[in-house]
């Protein structure tokens, strides 16, 4: 059994954070219990630096080929920490201020990124199952973290059960692949072992495909598996609702990406049918649905269902074709990174809204351009990012995604194209609402809104980010080229 | 860097850096910011005059290119250039944003807020001027979509009453046209030539020499029109415009009647036709038809509008129509007479809404009928001007707004005999519609000017104290009213600028 310690470093520096955490936590006494905090992002930016340490050298394979540290993984790793960064940001004084048990709040937000670190590495049906309960887990407890409010209690309780039982489904799923390919778990064996059945085991391994699909589809919200969402999401605590939109969906994302284009990628005549459905209901839905929201979160919640859509679209592009199928790839992992950007803003100016609303209606965000006029910007510029619309990186997600469905051809790529055009028009709707209320409207109280230098520096981030992929959208295209996972593997 | 391939990039992007600055301006500064506005928006119109000036006018070939790799995944670059089909309209850009910051030096439209007002504006101008340049079919895009924003919340904050419905139906409307605009592009980025290219000059001569097949073209042109026609706006797809131009403040409904319509005919003169000839050749008569029913259309309307504003927003519907019945004869003289029809078009109706904007102002009122007549009593001058543009957008010879309806209707005589020689009964018929409309035209025009310059004053605004012509108005409007004067008098001011560019491109198209 080879490891190879540098490549794991990262993970290594963040579990030792996480028990560090837990330990120091003990000891402090409780105004200092904020602490944990601080100690966690040092902990996270040491797992980056150990990240970028290992940009540029060759993939490193652990643990006899079942965890890889690729361009991708590394890729997919610093995007998580970016964003553990970012939501530690967010975190600090709204659990300071909130009267939450805040050392184990953080213990358990490091554990679930610990399992987004591990996701994009996982080549192995189990490691991958390992990993995205590691992010599920601490999820629950954490929707639940708000105990004295009912809705909390319903968000941590649906999260849990809905949660249960895609896990259940999807185990299942894996252990019938375990058995048609007579004892496989590495996905490249996987690929290999389910290329060669036919008859009744192939139907098998179908059936077995689609249980796994399912399980993951509760994962990214996907309809019709999408309506646990926004109330948990409404329910937690908004830090945790944007680490359960951003991180934990891109995790489930990651954990798609590797399973579909590698292990299941001969079988793609089966499964692309799926995803078209997938891909088409869940957008509309999600926008629909959207459009008749009041409440900000909600509107989030739903939002990020339809994005998930759009996501899913590549993953009905694809083809036997290696060139069409890289550039599906690219433009899946381009819109993940760019979406996960955007929306962490979004859920940042949500933040610092919440201290003077905790409801958060879209109506409460009225006259934010007086009382908030960077937040009421930030928040701008992420909703019509969101959208599609220039002069926001946004805009270039949306179009590589056009773009491979384009170059896809046939029918099926120019009548996905269109449907999601049409749904993007019909998304500008709601995200407009937001901007309307800010900028049209005044405060009832129009006082300075004072919010929390770290929540505004996530906000100013996260927009000049978002601005900037606009101007230079390279940064952005070629990270995603990086990623050599489709037609290589390992 | 040269002066040569980078003029047109740091004129372009001048006015985003005015914004920023503004943007960094404390907010109290109000003269300071809108004086800032002044010396941003007058120093790119200096470069865009200095750009005019080095033009070589003796060719038809692209100038003052620039062209690097932007994105190489996908293969975008950022091409632009200049050539006489852009120019008139590129310089136009930077003159009417000029005119309209001088305008704001008195009337920042409430709830105030200038700082937001000046810089939006300025966002606008870049965009609207990149489209005219962008030599790119994704650059294109972007400067295209670019303006959607700003204009947004330029109507949606500093609109009038029904503000909030105008501006998201605008918004909407346009982003609908123009994604299966994009649309169109992808499709002839992967049909086009290899390597892929979103490059407009190399898809323009591909297209010209018959690349893309007859079934690609029908549907792709038909995607790509439905962008533009959203854009001009052909009738049935004017709806927002009314709303929009109405509801906008007068530097809004300025720049949109100005300039934003002119993208979606520009539009149709750069892309849609040269790089889908047999497309162009089998909307010809359709695109034709929908022209002189909005000649005629918005000739009704206007007869029936009681709201000033909105008048003059149903007139555009028709000028627009006249430029796109001179576009649907893919002749060369259709083709100048529609660039010359935009430039006119542009002047005058930008005009027509600063006057608009100055009656608002004075009656806080724009409903014809309380107003009540009488203008040219209290307001001498005020009343003059209006009438002079009135009767220049009616078409009067002599005036800017004649030559491009005049030979829009004289090509639609003689359609192209190479491509439409068997529509030539179709287009007279058209041309017949659009000589109706001239004179239904006038007939609004001239019963407008009755019902608000002439009569008696009503006793209601004697005492109002009505005041004439501010300085800061003529000083923003003398130069557009020179220019309908001498582009009326002296109309090889714009034909010289267009016509090696445009024969260059019917010579090309087979004509």
């Amino acid at each position: 059994m080879d490891v190879d310690y540098h490549a794991l470093l990262p993970e290594f520096i963040l579990a030792g954070t996480i028990l560090l955490v837990l330990v120091v936590d003990v000891f402090l006494p409780e105004r200092l219990k904020w602490f944990a905090m601080p100690i966690g992002l040092v902990g996270v930016l040491a797992s980056l630096a150990a990240v970028l340490s290992l940009i540029g050298v060759d993939d490193r394979v652990s643990f006899g080929g079942t965890y890889v540290v690729d361009e991708f993984a590394l890729l997919f790793k610093g995007f998580f920490l970016v964003t553990a960064i970012l939501v530690l940001g967010l975190s600090l004084r709204y659990f300071r201020e909130g009267g939450f048990y805040q050392g184990e709040y953080y213990f358990l937000l490091l554990t679930s990124f610990l399992g987004c670190l591990m996701m994009p590495s996982s080549r192995d049906l189990l490691l991958l199952f390992i990993a995205l309960e590691l992010v599920s887990a601490p999820g629950f407890l954490m929707a639940a973290f708000r105990k004295g409010d009912v809705k909390s209690n319903e968000a941590g309780v649906k999260f849990f059960i809905i949660g249960v039982l895609s896990t259940a489904v999807m185990l299942f799923g894996m252990s019938l692949i375990y058995g048609v390919t007579g004892g496989k778990t590495r996905l490249a064996e996987i690929g290999v072992a389910l290329g060669g059945l036919s008859g009744e085991m192939e139907t098998l391994a179908l059936a077995a495909i689609l249980f796994v699909v399912v399980g993951f589809a509760f994962k990214v919200s996907a309809f019709p598996f999408q309506f646990w969402a926004p109330d948990t999401y409404e329910g937690s605590p908004v830090p945790v609702a944007a680490f359960l939109a951003v991180a934990s969906s891109v995790a489930g994302f990651a954990g798609l990406l590797q399973l579909m284009f590698v292990a299941f990628a001969d079988q793609y005549e089966f499964w692309v049918p799926i995803f078209a459905f997938l891909s088409i209901a869940t957008m509309t839905v999600g926008n629909l649905v959207a459009l008749q929201q009041t409440q900000v979160v909600r509107l989030l919640a739903y939002s990020g269902i339809a994005q998930s859509g759009y996501i899913l679209l590549t993953f009905a592009l694809v083809t036997d074709d290696a060139a069409t199928n890289r550039t599906a790839f690219a433009a899946a992992v381009a819109y993940i990174l760019i979406y996960g950007i955007m929306n962490i803003g979004a859920f940042a100016a949500t933040v610092a809204v919440s201290r003077r609303h905790p409801t958060l209606r879209i109506a409460d965000f009225a006259g934010l351009r007086e009382t908030a006029p960077l937040i009421a910007i930030g928040m701008a510029v992420f909703m019509i990012s969101l959208a599609g619309v220039p002069p926001t990186g946004g805009f270039w997600g949306k179009l590589l995604i056009f773009q491979a469905a384009i170059e896809r051809g046939g029918t099926l790529g120019p009548v996905l194209a269109v449907v999601m055009l049409v749904n993007s028009v019909v998304s500008v709707f709601y995200y407009l609402a937001v901007p309307r209320e800010m900028f049209l409207r005044d405060a009832a109280d129009r006082s300075r809104l004072r919010v929390p230098a770290l929540v505004t520096a996530v906000v100013a981030v996260t927009m000049v980010a978002i601005v900037s992929i606009f101007v230079l959208p390279g940064a952005i295209t070629r990270l995603a080229e990086l990623s050599t996972l489709v037609g290589v593997g390992p | 860097m040269t002066w040569e391939n980078s003029a047109i990039t740091i004129t372009t992007l001048l006015p985003i850096v005015g914004a920023l600055v503004i943007l960094a301006m404390p907010r109290d500064k109000d003269r300071a910011i809108r004086a800032l506005g002044i010396v941003f928006t007058g120093a790119a119109l200096v470069l865009a005059v200095a750009i005019t000036v080095g033009f070589d006018y003796g060719t038809d070939g692209l100038q003052y290119v620039l062209d690097v790799n932007w994105i190489s995944a996908i293969g975008v670059r950022y091409h632009v250039g200049i050539d006489g089909i852009s120019l008139p309209l590129y310089v136009l850009t930077f003159l009417l944003s000029f005119l309209c910051a001088i305008y704001t030096w008195r009337y920042v439209p409430d709830p105030g807020r200038t700082k937001a007002f000046l810089a939006l504006m300025l966002l606008l101008e870049t965009g609207m001027a990149g489209t005219f340049i962008a030599f790119d079919l994704i650059l294109f895009f972007v400067f295209w979509e670019l303006v959607l924003v700003p204009m947004y919340f330029l109507i949606a904050v500093w609109g009038s009453a029904n503000r909030e419905y105008a501006s998201i139906k605008f918004f909407l409307y346009t982003l609908f046209g123009s994604i299966f605009m994009l649309l169109g592009f992808l499709a002839m980025y992967f049909q086009g030539p290899d390597p892929h290219t979103f490059d407009m000059v190399v898809l323009r001569d591909y297209g010209l020499a018959g690349g893309f097949s007859n079934t690609f073209q029908l549907v792709v042109f038909g995607a790509v029109a439905l962008g533009f026609a959203v854009k001009v706006p052909m009738w049935p797809f004017h709806t927002w415009l009314p709303d929009a131009h109405t509801e906008a403040p007068t530097i809004g409904s300025v720049l949109l009647a100005g300039i934003m319509l002119k993208m979606g005919t520009y539009g149709f003169i750069r892309i849609a036709i040269p790089f889908m000839p047999y497309g162009a050749q089998k909307y010809a008569p359709w695109i034709g038809a929908l022209a002189a029913i909005a000649i005629v259309y918005a000739a009704l309307a206007c007869l029936a509008q009681k709201d000033l504003k909105r008048l003059i927003a149903f007139s555009s519907v028709g000028h627009m129509g006249f430029v796109m019945l001179g576009i649907a004869t893919l002749t060369e003289i259709g083709i100048q007479a529609a660039i010359f029809g935009m430039v006119a078009h542009g002047v005058i109706t930008g005009m027509l809404f600063f006057c608009v904007g100055s009656i608002y102002d004075r009656y806080h009122t724009r409903e014809i009928a309380r107003i009540g007549g009488g203008m040219l009593q209290t307001m001498p001058k005020l009343g003059g001007v209006f009438a002079f543009v009135a009767i220049a957008s009616l078409g009067l010879p002599g005036l800017a707004g004649f030559w491009g309806e005049v030979m829009a209707l004289l090509s639609s005589f003689s359609p192209n005999e190479f491509l439409l020689g068997d529509q030539v009964g179709l287009f007279r018929v058209f041309m017949v519609m659009g000589g109706i409309g001239t004179v239904l035209t006038a007939g609004y025009f001239l019963w407008m000017l009755q019902r608000v310059n002439m009569g008696t004053l009503p006793d209601q605004w004697r005492e109002a104290g009505l005041r004439d012509v501010l300085v800061v108005e003529w000083v923003s409007w003398l130069p557009l009213l020179t220019l309908i004067l001498v582009l009326g008098l002296y109309p090889r001011l714009v034909f010289g600028v267009t016509d090696d560019a445009v024969s260059g491109l019917m010579s090309l198209l087979g004509s």
